[in-house]
């Protein structure tokens, strides 16, 4: 199901108040996702991932950016994200299983931050945010 | 079967003397059941569980909550034999209660966050990594008698 008006207004909520930090968050869940899910780092043999690298920051900024146009987008999804969607089945060759362990990482990342904010309706709505993001980046896949 | 280091063990402990597990058992539960409504076909007889505010105040569910992760704690105090110590509450999920092992896996995962947002700075990637094998571990624990 689509996400509702409300579930947009408390998703868009938060990133207006993470405003340019978003870069910030979403590279400190990739560090997170390395070291968690090791195996996630079989995708970035030429990268250097160790925590602070200026490549994990470079692939943070990049997620947020995505993230972001997502949000913008959200009627549609599948369109929106449609290169992204080739990109990582054509070229990367990225198992599904992944963005959700990328996912869960941003979750634990955006709780430690915003801790006040991050209630549960919060967290179902940014869940359910990032399910959606998932689904439609796999979309091309098969 | 899981062998934790000696470091991880540290890490899982130290945390755990500061849980307050009747406030984040409860919590953890509530987010389980708000954020994967699926998850309340388990909890019919919990009463009230129609919207967030209802479950994550329903006194049902904070007690379950507590139950929960109280048991959490057992696996904090047998690390090295996970699948002995949850064997008959295995038996239990799978015979009597029918709940799907994903539902465990979920939990843990939510129980990871609650952890994130309580401790804050001190939940560094480490501690989620040494956090993590052990939800996943008691989650496999208890999925091992399922026939």
């Amino acid at each position: 199901m689509a996400l509702s008006a409300r579930e947009r207004e408390v998703v868009s909520a938060l990133w207006r108040k993470m405003g340019d930090n978003v870069g910030v968050y979403t590279t400190e869940a990739l560090e997170r996702t390395f070291v968690v899910f090791p195996a996630t780092k079989t995708y970035f043999p030429h990268l250097n991932l160790s925590p602070g690298s200026t490549d994990i920051k470079a692939h943070g900024k990049k997620v947020a950016d995505a993230l972001t146009h997502a949000i913008g987008h959200l009627d549609d999804l599948p369109n929106a994200l449609s290169e992204l969607s080739n990109l990582h089945l054509h070229k990367l060759g990225v198992d599904p299983v992944n963005f959700q362990f990328f996912n869960h990482c941003l979750l634990v990342t955006l709780a430690r931050h915003y801790p006040g904010d991050f209630t549960a309706v919060m967290q179902a709505c940014v869940d359910k945010l990032l399910a959606h993001v998932t689904s439609a980046l796999v979309s091309k896949y098969r | 079967m899981v062998h934790f280091t000696a470091e991880e063990k540290a890490i899982i402990t130290t945390l755990w003397s500061k849980v307050n597990v009747e406030e984040e058992g409860g919590e953890a539960l509530g987010r389980l059941l708000v954020v994967y409504p699926w998850t309340q076909r388990f909890f019919d007889t919990f009463g009230n569980l129609s919207s967030a505010s209802a479950i994550m105040g329903n006194p049902k569910v904070k007690a379950h909550g507590k139950k929960v992760l109280t048991s959490f704690g057992d696996a904090v105090k047998n690390l090295d034999d996970l699948k002995g110590t949850f064997g008959h509450l295995s038996e239990l999920h799978c015979d009597k209660l029918h709940v799907d092992p994903e539902n465990f896996r979920l939990l843990g995962n939510i129980l990871v966050v609650v952890l994130a947002k309580h401790f804050g700075k001190e939940f560094t990637p480490k501690v989620q990594a040494a956090w993590q094998k052990m939800t996943m571990s008691v989650a496999s624990a208890l999925a091992s008698k399922y026939h």
